[in-house]
């Protein structure tokens, strides 16, 4: 410990390198990100004017620096939006440092104190982490434990508080984990073939309750086990979390407590690659503010079901993960005919089928006479039953194949439901059972074909026609894209969408996007002109709303 | 203050640009067990890292154009190929299944706590690094784009063959 505070005296003192470099020979990395936008005014998509901002300029960046030196580190982040891009939430404003640990590792034991990430499992009892491109950062600030107790045994604490843009979480979280790997203690298992793995988390959090008319708990915890069984090429994963009750912003100050469970079985092998999961999730919602909303403070993480699309249209219509109940089936299936078979052609030919499908749990609302403040349960549900309202369906195959040496193509077709009262508009079940006729919804069938053609060596042209057809919401839209890229520095793209079936004729809009793009070794300078169409930008299923714009923007990245 | 400033700068910058080698990370295979990095890597040959996800469609681009050159270049000069998956515990039981329909041959390891690509400064996935047989990091690439799969392979030729790499 002594070695630890004199290295981090030499390191910050120091006048000059020798004794960084000669003596002790750390490393040091980190990165650089600069974005910015030049809105302009448009009233095509924005008639009124309500999303151009008054700053005509908005911009942001941040820097991270990581000190690596065998088993110590140490690191900050510096943030600073002058003033937060339009659709990143409001409450980054402002600069400052708003990460910055250190860390050491002693025999079995890493300790950490300032900033960290960690999660349990899945993430259905805790996770905190970021993501950069959504705006989410529930970096925790406290202190980290990990130990590996014996072999195979290992041990998290955590404790702390949550970020909250540039201030914390009111509420305080207490946490640990053990996991247990079977196969590493007894090797009969080994022997048998089966790698089992099982674990246990548990998370309180406390916040203190001064509510005029209700008798919150004050101390909330959650609880979950876990199993990952594999043997050959088949792997089981399960998990179960339980929460204890919770009144929110989230599910109305009910009392009701909350649980989750999420299983899958997959096979691979011989270019077989299959999954099926199942998960059922009821009121849990846990954050370490009981009134927080959109991604703020949320202690968990409950992953989407449901498969991430990329290409342009389809993730117009994304799923995002309800945290106060659904529940959902995923079904997703890979194979490669083989190089030289008949349907592998020369190069072979990837197939994939991916299902899924995510409705309401069962809900048997209390009549709110039948229930005094104290026990509200809101509701009850019966795990065995299914819910009625769909929420969203994916059903989609594509194919990857490579023809000659010089052209490949990705063709994919999907066939989207979208529940747009619960994924636009987050209305709750209730008001949905009792008016099913006033839900609405997007039904869409989807094309999108994939070309690459080598023009020579290093000189590619890449093209991308997307079909979205519907009735419903903004209607038809079609894409065309063509990219042309220079390995390894120069990337240029041109892209057009044009909103051809939208219901309202003013709105039959064209959003055509250039960008360009020079990289070299880990920098990376983007610059881009062109129309952003409103939407819903999604990253893991949590996801957050982004207005329309228009505007030059540039985005400059860095790393070393 | 200014003069605590300047050396911290002068500091990071001077450790900044030693040959770096990988710094100890805690990573698991496929089938559960725990490695570390360092340990992966090979002594004999280049090692390429390739940080991916199984959401990230360039990474998959990548690793699927590289999957030849990466047969080749194992065969010439005892080359390594490390496929990172940086997808978090949920999404990481769709790595093997993904793996296998993919036909990749790479050695696939999983970051699930983002741990390794924190401790490298990494933005973003697609993130490529190459390593020499020392394994000082001697090459690093961010993003994709088609033909940089071709690149990537001179690349790891000439670090095989002891010449230096430019970006």
């Amino acid at each position: 410990m002594n070695r630890l505070a004199l290295r981090l005296l030499a390191l910050l003192l120091a006048p000059g390198a020798a004794i960084a470099q000669d003596s002790y020979g750390g490393q040091l990395h980190g990165n650089f990100q600069l974005d910015g936008q030049w809105y302009l005014r448009d009233e095509g998509i924005d008639p009124t004017g309500e999303f151009y901002p008054d700053e005509r300029f908005l911009g942001q960046g941040y820097a991270n620096f990581v000190y690596t030196d065998g088993d110590f580190s140490g690191g900050l982040r510096y943030e600073n939006y002058q003033n937060v891009m339009l659709g990143f939430p409001e409450g980054y404003r402002g600069e400052g440092i708003t990460y910055r640990y250190l860390q050491f590792k002693q025999d079995h034991l890493e300790v950490t104190v300032g900033s960290f990430y960690e999660q349990f499992g899945s993430g259905m009892v805790f996770r905190s982490y970021e993501e950069r491109g959504l705006g989410y950062d529930n970096a925790m600030d406290g202190v980290r434990v990990k130990a590996n107790l014996a072999k195979g045994v290992y041990l998290k604490g955590v404790l702390g508080r949550q970020r909250f843009y540039f201030e914390k979480s009111p509420g305080l979280l207490r946490g640990v984990d053990a996991e247990i790997n079977l196969s590493e203690r007894w090797h009969v298992l080994d022997s048998l073939g089966l790698r089992w793995t099982i674990g246990a988390s548990y998370m309180s959090k406390y916040q203190r309750a001064n509510d005029p008319f209700l008798v919150l708990p004050e101390n909330v915890a959650a609880g979950g086990v876990r199993s990952q069984l594999m043997k050959g090429p088949w792997v089981l994963n399960t998990e179960f979390a339980y929460k204890a009750n919770d009144p929110s912003a989230d599910n109305g100050y009910i009392y009701k407590d909350g649980n989750g469970f999420i299983a899958n079985l997959s096979y691979s092998k011989n270019g077989l690659g299959v999954i099926a999961g199942l998960k059922r999730i009821d009121n849990m919602s846990f954050r370490s503010d009981r009134n927080g909303s959109t991604i703020d403070m949320l202690v968990n993480y409950l992953s989407p079901t449901t498969e991430v699309h990329t290409y342009a249209l389809p993730a117009l219509y994304q799923y995002a993960t309800q945290i106060n109940g659904e529940e959902g089936i995923q079904l997703e299936a890979n194979y490669r005919f083989k190089r030289k078979s008949k349907l592998g052609g020369k190069y072979g030919t990837l197939v994939s089928i991916n299902y899924s499908a995510v409705q309401s749990i069962d809900k048997d609302y209390v009549a709110t006479s039948n229930d005094t403040l104290r026990t509200l349960q809101g509701y009850y549900s019966d795990p065995m039953e299914r819910g009625t309202i769909p929420y969203f369906h994916d059903l989609n195959f594509k194919i990857s194949k490579k023809v000659n040496r010089s052209f490949k193509y990705n063709l994919t077709y999907l066939n989207l439901h979208y529940n747009r009262s619960v994924l636009e508009d987050g209305l709750g079940d209730e008001p949905m059972l009792s008016n099913p006729e006033n839900i609405k919804t997007m039904d869409a069938d989807v094309i999108v074909l994939e070309t690459l053609y080598k023009v020579k060596s290093k000189h590619y042209l890449r093209n991308e026609f997307q079909l979205l057809s519907t009735q419903d919401d903004r209607g038809s839209m079609a894409m065309a894209l063509v990219e042309y890229s220079i390995a390894p520095h120069w990337f240029f793209s041109v892209q057009d969408i044009y909103n051809y079936g939208n219901p309202d004729p003013d709105q039959q809009l064209h959003y055509p996007l250039a960008s360009m793009v020079y990289s070299q070794g880990t920098s990376r300078f983007q610059l881009s002109y062109g129309r952003q169409q409103r939407g819903i930008f999604c990253v893991g299923g949590v996801c957050r709303v982004v207005p329309p714009s228009n505007g030059v923007s540039f985005s400059l990245t860095t790393s070393f | 203050m200014k003069n605590l400033f300047t050396a911290f700068a002068v500091t990071l910058l001077t450790v900044g640009m030693q040959a770096q080698q990988l710094p100890s990370t805690t990573l698991k295979t496929l089938d559960g067990k725990l490695v570390d990095i360092k340990d992966q890597i090979s002594t004999e040959g280049p090692t390429v890292i390739g940080f991916w996800a199984t959401w990230c469609k360039p990474c998959i681009k990548e690793l699927t154009a590289f999957a030849d050159y990466a047969i080749d270049l194992e065969e010439e000069y005892g080359a390594k190929v490390l496929a990172v998956s940086i997808d978090d515990t949920r999404n990481s039981s769709r790595v093997a299944p993904m793996v296998q329909g993919q036909g990749w041959e790479y050695t696939v390891l999983l970051d699930e706590n983002q741990d390794l690509k924190r401790n490298l400064g990494i933005v973003n996935v697609p993130f490529t690094l190459v390593l020499n047989a020392d394994g000082e990091v001697v090459w690093k690439h961010s993003g994709y784009s088609p033909g940089d799969e071709e690149n990537l392979a001179e690349v790891v030729a000439k670090v095989a063959r002891g010449e230096s790499v430019e970006h």
